[in-house]
């Protein structure tokens, strides 16, 4: 016993362990009323992890070239002991990224968790979403698939869009008058060490982020306000024990819906593996109906909505940096929905429809209709954001508790 | 199931465990393959592959016959069908392997499923390079494979005097012909003005009755269906120890939770 | 330390906490855990052995010697490493004798060889020498130097490999010399003869080994 602490007391001397160990996890203390929703941060982390794990060792056999790329897949699929449950895990991992995402910044937007002093936080974790998306979009280009090919042909050709230098850019971005070997190797570099690299920096900071200030609740109540005689809050629980053992729930519950996928259910009916991806990359035949993979489809959806080029770009890339001015947009200072007016529930649940119907014909072949509706569907995301603006200033807000709800 | 429903108390879990079954129901439930690539609009014949040894042994035994002379299958290991379709290394190399490699000497068993035409001869003949079948049935779907073997007919004004319903004027010739025989697409009207497919019409007899042909495509595509999964077996059998080893896991984590937050007080 | 916000040993709870229970479930999570994480590792360690693809191309690979002159070596290529396959002069197979006073493991006993090549040949018949042309120091392949005291080699050289990259010397039969710095003999692959001892297959051995 005395040989371990005079360890620590050692290592302590040197490097601040136990300092950091009780900072961020022994005595970091959360609020005591975390409900479903605050499982996804935690969950977000465990996919990043599995993501390199699986990453890693998939970059042992595959090999970033037009002529070898596929088969390289294909062999990793047959060849490689395991081969096929460690790419599965990958590709599954992709998609469950974005649903962990998803719901962890849906739990932001609803309990008001960009809002002062968390703007940082939020605008870190934004970066994060942002530099996500790319690494996704650079993965799906590897497989070498028709569907890699064609996505990642019309996604850079978006950049053409831009006045005078778009095709210049374009140009640059594949480093060939088309996507090819030279796109296939350079997405290949930043998939795996470039976005890595600023993915877990964010993700670090992120974190620093989120422990300077504390975090958030279903309350929106600051529990820093309510202290105990010792100066810890009143609703305050270490995380550790408290929360290792309530998100070691969660991450089992997650790891059987991601494994039930991975063994059932890999392609995911073709929403996580497209089936034009078993094709291999054909410069000369583009697939009867291309679509992004389903986290990209909402924005998708926004780009085919418009009927101008630039315009839809614009409304493309404007649909996620909205999300970036939240905290200011947001003027009411109450956070949690759970004390917001019904209005502000309404815009919110429109928006959260209007993005999930995006998404879905985001997905489809285009149709008058569909066009129809997503125009509607984009006007009212970005409507959200503007009745946002209004509705928050002079919002009718219930009392907010002094203390937690637990 | 049963046991997380008692285990656990909270929404959320059932919430998620819903979302678990749901995914999966959802899943199994979305086509195979979304449509009908070639835009005939063809109704597809649902199929559902057998998986045993004797259907992967004649499936085997039809594609390298008659399908691997033009198309390759070459992701894939011959020692892999031996070790799948529960046949001796001997067994392949003797009945199933028809090909040469480089040295001019049989294809090893250790070797991928290739043929020895090149790219450039089938391009000639074909109009394109007849494709790799290996994954044939994860780009189509066994819906749409099994229905498209099932639909050639009689056209002379094509060039290989053959012609798909499935896949209007595709550069393939109907290489079964000797076993099914010869039949003709017949067209009706659909009241709109538009000539739409009807049904088939035999007008040559095969070597195999109707049902014989259905047979031996049901083995052809099983194992068609094999070469795009070939690991499926092993995926759910895996899967299903560890579907049960979390969820022992869930118990015992849930527990822990439940005891630990005792100490938590509610305001 | 008694706070509001949590009531480690008594206070709100009644009945107190249950040590043992927390303990047993503490332990229970965390050997179930690692059970879990230890069979997770499994096939990321194991994705890291030989492919299919590797194995194929390991497969046992056949050579004719029936073109064989006495003093010729031919070198076949299994698992990727050299294989020579010798056929020895009757004054080479002397040789072997003459330096036997010269070599570590005369033996065999320390190296590594099927059973039915443990003998002063190093091989099934004797003027056949079937072996791993990689030197056991550090995996350089040494040359063949059946010649009888070159110059550079000394006087008491009666034929033999000899690495260039570390000086180390191995008689006709692959044995080797003391105080050089290889440890063992060169390695004889498994290996037999096929149906009219013209053409020896490398890389299996029926089970004979």
């Amino acid at each position: 016993m005395s040989k371990a602490t005079d360890l620590m007391a050692w290592i302590d001397e040197r490097i601040p362990l136990t300092n950091t160990w009780d900072k961020h996890v022994g005595k970091y203390y959360a609020p005591k009323n975390f409900n479903f929703w605050y499982y996804f941060g935690s969950l977000a982390l465990l996919v990043l992890v599995l993501q390199i794990v699986t990453g890693i060792f998939l970059t042992m056999n595959y090999k970033a070239d037009g002529e070898l790329a596929f088969k390289s897949v294909e062999y990793i699929m047959r060849d490689v002991n395991w081969g096929w449950l460690i790419r599965y895990m990958h590709s599954t991992g992709a998609s469950m990224f974005f649903v962990v995402v998803y719901l962890h910044m849906m739990r932001g937007i609803m309990y008001g968790s960009y809002k002062k002093p968390r703007e940082l936080l939020w605008i870190f974790g934004m970066l994060i979403y942002l530099v996500l998306m790319a690494e996704a979009f650079m993965g799906y280009l590897l497989p070498w698939g028709q569907m890699s090919f064609w996505g990642a042909q019309v996604i850079i050709s978006l950049f053409g869009a831009i006045p005078w230098v778009g095709d210049a850019i374009t140009l640059w971005l594949r480093g060939d008058y088309v996507v090819a070997d030279a796109t296939l190797n350079r997405f290949f570099a930043l998939h795996v060490i470039a976005m890595p690299l600023i993915l877990i920096g964010l993700v670090f900071v992120h974190i620093v982020a989120l422990h300077e200030v504390g975090s958030n609740n279903p309350d929106g109540v600051d529990i820093k306000k309510k202290k105990g005689a010792d100066g810890i809050p009143l609703d305050g629980i270490p995380f550790h024990p408290y929360y290792s053992v309530k998100d070691l729930v969660g991450v089992v519950v997650f790891l059987i819906i991601f494994f039930a996928i991975v063994f059932f259910a890999p392609e995911m009916g073709g929403y996580f593996l497209e089936h034009a991806n078993y094709i291999p990359a054909d410069p000369l035949k583009t697939p009867e109906h291309i679509a992004p993979v389903w986290y990209f489809t909402p924005f998708y959806a926004i780009l085919r909505a418009m009927p101008d080029k630039l315009l839809g770009v614009m409304a493309m890339f404007a649909a996620i940096a909205v999300l970036f001015f939240l905290p200011w947009l947001d003027r009411n200072p109450v956070r949690s929905i759970r004390y917001r007016s019904l209005a502000y529930k309404v815009i919110l649940i429109a928006f959260v429809v209007a993005f999930i119907v995006l998404g879905y014909f985001g997905m489809q072949p285009v149709t008058p209709a569909g066009t129809w509706i997503s125009r509607i569907c984009s006007l009212i995301y970005f409507g959200f954001f503007v009745a946002l603006w209004f509705i928050s200033k002079n919002e009718k807000t219930k009392p907010v508790p002094e203390r937690v709800t637990y | 199931m049963k046991l997380l429903f008692l285990s656990s108390s909270m929404m959320s879990k059932l919430t998620v465990t819903a979302f678990a079954v749901a995914t999966i129901g959802v899943s199994s439930l979305m086509p195979q393959s979304a449509t009908a690539a070639g835009g005939s609009g063809v109704a597809l014949e649902h199929f559902t592959p057998v998986r045993t040894d004797r259907s992967l042994q004649r499936g085997a035994k039809v594609f390298m016959n008659y399908c691997m002379g033009c198309h390759t299958a070459d992701y894939h290991r011959y020692s892999h069908l031996a070790r799948d379709a529960g046949l001796s290394n001997e067994a392949v190399v003797e009945n199933l392997i028809f090909t040469n490699d480089a040295d001019g000497e049989r294809t090893k068993i250790g070797s991928l499923m290739g043929n020895n035409m090149t790219k450039e001869y089938g391009k000639q003949a074909f109009g394109a390079v007849p494709p790799n079948l290996a994954l044939i049935t994860r780009s189509r779907g066994v819906d749409w494979v099994y229905t498209y073997m099932k639909s050639f007919v009689l056209d002379e004004s094509r060039p290989l005097g053959a012609n798909n319903t499935v896949y209007p004027n595709v550069g393939m010739p109907h290489v079964l012909a000797d076993l099914q025989g010869w039949q003709k697409a017949v067209y009706k009207d659909d009241g709109a003005g538009h000539e739409v497919f009807d049904r088939f019409q035999p007008v040559i007899a095969g070597k195999l009755s109707a049902a014989e042909y259905d047979s031996t495509i049901t083995d052809l595509v099983s194992f068609l269906d094999y070469l795009g999964d070939p690991n499926r077996e092993a995926r759910h059998s895996l899967g299903i120890k560890v579907m049960l080893f979390l969820l022992v896991f869930l118990v015992l984590a849930v527990l822990l939770k439940k005891e630990y937050w005792k100490d938590v007080p509610h305001n | 330390m008694a706070t509001d916000n949590v009531a480690p040993d008594e206070g709100n709870n009644p009945g107190g906490v249950d040590k043992k229970r927390r303990r047993l479930l503490t332990q229970g999570v965390g050997v179930v855990g690692a059970a879990g994480a230890a069979a997770m590792v499994i096939p990321f360690i194991s994705s890291m052995s030989p492919s299919a693809r590797a194995k194929a191309a390991g497969a046992p690979v056949e050579v004719d010697i029936s073109k064989l002159e006495p003093g010729q070596r031919v070198i076949v290529e299994w698992r990727g490493k050299p294989v020579w396959v010798l056929k020895r002069t009757p004054a080479l197979l002397e040789g072997l004798k003459a330096v036997e006073g010269n070599l570590r493991d005369i033996e065999s006993d320390d190296s590594d060889q099927p059973e039915y090549a443990k003998n002063d040949y190093r091989s099934i018949k004797p003027e056949i020498l079937v072996m791993v042309g990689i030197c056991t120091h550090l995996g350089c392949s040494p040359s063949y130097r059946p010649e009888v005291a070159p110059v550079d080699l000394g006087d008491d050289w009666q034929g033999g490999f000899f690495c260039p990259c570390h000086g180390s010397r191995f008689d006709i039969s692959g044995r080797v010399y003391k105080g050089v710095p290889a440890p063992t003999n060169l390695e004889v692959p498994p290996h037999q003869y096929m149906a009219g001892d013209t053409r020896i297959l490398i890389g299996v051995d029926g089970g004979r080994a």
